[in-house]
């Protein structure tokens, strides 16, 4: 017992890290009443955790930890390398953000909180147990509750809070309930036991698809799936825009990787004949891929369609990611290595160039002061370099090339026409059309329109200039040369307990 | 009449169903935070009756004791913001609370 936890501990040290990180953070706020020296002792707690991270990819093959409670595998290591990126890049941005200093709070504590939710999602891309993976979804949870009602003297942030912890809070109960149908129908909690009682064949599927559509209710409110997604236009508006692209790039990282670990290991039929290498079958009686398809398809259509209306950059930056839940499933439904990885290259490529365009939205917050699209008139003129950067990041979102986005959506739309799901692909393809309407609506506004008659040249810093190609340049490098990142995918999506 | 599983399961179904329609109809925050409580207590009651009836291990008990301490810790968060919430707005009722446009 003691061994096994000793045992296991060695494979756990990014997690150690970043839990040693959050306590030393969390006494110094209590000290630093500007929160700067947290906030670099933060950035090196997670670079640290970086080295750790990396050196575990280079060494650990798949392993479980902690009697099958957490899975060290090239998937997680994949999806917390995402999650660990943005992180860093959010704390960069958190260092320059104006809208932080208004919440007049110590803003130590605000870093403290942005490790434990990474700590969060680290613990849920790996969880390999039900109850591990609904704790882990918590803690995440938590903390961004408190996260996105930060500067809670501003109405919408608190407002923001408030909507978050209510679908927050609720979605989760459903889950549990979810959970606890799961635990009874089949005596086991952790995802491989739950495996082998259902290949077994005595369980009732109707029961399980209860059970698996109520689970399904907790993903999907990580993720911002629809029918799951009403919390997500007005968090995104209203939290801080750190942490508005903190959750729409990493949050949802680490909910996808729980999703597809507990739906590909829990129901996979690993009996099934004939099929090529790289291929898995799910459980006869409970298609679930079939109702992430129908899922996917709504997210995707919703999500660009309600984008169309909006006048304010953050809540259409929200609806399109809810959009790109929506792609980004569709890889999930062909249950297929190729599927996966394609996923975890979205990911990726998803990661720069949102939250580049966040980033851009934040700084030029802090010079106009403003969110509205409108206000972005002209912008193009009056600072070139932020307005063709913008515009880079969404090209990429809409996938066009020569941008990384071209090459994420390339490989989700050559999964799905492999596995033949071509009615899928299409309504891919047609979103992708609509997408390119809103995105343009912003780019017309910097280019095409004059600016206001006072407004004057907007110039950003040197500083700003060089985070903005820490984003720029992976977005359009990957765009062209892309090979090194897929064998990295491909290579990675080796899941423990999956063939 | 001897109490079975079967009857921990309906109370808990009952319980189930009951968070869930506070949760849809109350509008005042802090009942529907009651109502979510209610969801995670009837999850609880599925755990134990099912490790103490289908002679399973005591993973369900452990996984209760865990559910217990997580929604103390999430009804502090919760409470917390609705306080915010009430010095901001004056008050709780979630239909009110609505500075930001569709």
């Amino acid at each position: 017992m003691v061994q096994q936890i000793l045992e296991s501990a060695k494979f756990f040290q990014p997690e150690t890290a970043l839990t040693i990180t959050f306590c030393v953070a969390l006494l110094v706020s209590l000290f630093d009443k500007k929160g700067t020296m947290v906030g670099g002792l933060v950035f090196c707690g997670l670079a640290i955790t970086a080295l750790l991270l990396v050196k575990q990819a280079c060494t650990a093959g798949n392993v479980t930890l902690f009697h099958n409670m957490y899975a060290v595998d090239g998937f997680s290591t994949f999806f917390k390398a995402i999650i660990l990126g943005s992180s860093l890049l959010v704390t960069i941005f958190s260092f320059q953000s104006n809208e932080l200093l208004t919440a007049k709070r110590h803003l130590g504590e605000y870093y403290a909180l942005l490790v434990a939710m990474t700590l969060g999602m680290f613990l849920m891309s790996g969880s390999s147990n039900l109850i591990m993976m609904y704790l882990s979804l918590e803690l995440t949870s938590i903390s961004s509750y408190i996260l996105s009602g930060f500067t809670k003297q501003a109405e919408d942030s608190s407002e923001a809070s408030l909507k978050y912890v209510i679908y927050g809070a609720f979605s989760s109960g459903v889950m549990l309930y979810g959970i606890s149908m799961i635990y009874g129908l089949t005596g086991s909690l952790d995802v491989y036991g739950i495996n082998e009682a259902l290949q077994a064949g005595t369980v009732n599927m109707i029961a399980l698809f209860i059970a698996g559509i109520l689970t399904l209710v907790g993903f999907g409110y990580k993720i911002s799936a629809v029918p799951f997604h009403f919390w997500t236009p007005d968090v995104y508006e209203g939290a801080p825009i750190t942490i508005t692209a903190f959750l729409s790039v990493a949050s949802k990282a680490a909910g996808f990787a729980m999703m597809i670990r507990f739906f590909t290991v829990a129901f996979l039929d690993s009996t099934a004949g004939s099929l090529t290498l790289g291929t898995w079958q799910a459980l006869q009686g409970f298609d679930w891929n079939k109702l992430v398809a129908i899922l996917s398809v709504l997210t995707m259509t919703l999500g660009n369609l309600v984008a169309i209306w909006q006048t304010n950059i953050k809540r259409l930056l929200a609806y399109s990611s809810i959009a790109h839940a929506g792609y980004m499933l569709m890889g999930v439904v062909v249950l297929s290595s190729d599927g996966i990885a394609a996923v975890m290259i979205y990911f990726v490529v998803y990661l720069f160039m949102n939250l580049g365009a966040f980033y851009i939205v934040m700084i030029v917050a802090n010079k106009i002061g403003s969110e509205s699209i409108e206000d972005y008139k002209g912008l193009g003129v009056r600072s070139p370099f932020v307005g063709i950067a913008l515009t880079v990041f969404l090209l990429s979102l809409t996938g066009i090339p020569p941008t990384a986005g071209f090459v994420g959506k390339l490989y989700l739309f050559a999964a799905l026409i492999n596995a033949k799901w071509f009615w899928l692909a299409i309504v891919g393809v047609l979103n992708s059309v609509v997408s390119l309407y809103y995105y343009v609506k912003i780019f017309r506004n910097m280019f095409l329109r004059e600016p206001a008659p006072n407004a004057g040249e907007l110039s950003f810093s040197p500083v700003h200039i060089v985070i903005i190609m820490i984003m720029l340049l992976p977005t359009l490098i990957i765009g062209i040369y892309f090979s090194p990142l897929v064998e990295i995918a491909q290579a990675s999506v080796t899941m423990f307990g999956v063939r | 009449m001897e109490v079975g599983l079967t009857h921990f399961l309906i109370v808990s179904a009952i319980l189930f169903s009951l968070g869930l329609f506070a949760v849809i109809t109350r509008r005042n925050a802090i009942l529907v935070l009651m109502g979510v409580e209610l969801i995670l207590n009837s999850a609880n009651i599925n755990f134990i009756a099912f490790a103490k009836y289908g002679g399973m291990k005591l993973d369900g008990q452990a996984a209760a004791v865990f559910v217990i301490i997580l929604a103390a810790a999430e009804a502090a968060v919760a409470l917390a913001i609705v306080l915010n919430i009430y010095q901001r707005f004056k008050t709780v009722n979630v239909d009110e609370i609505s500075a930001m446009k569709e």
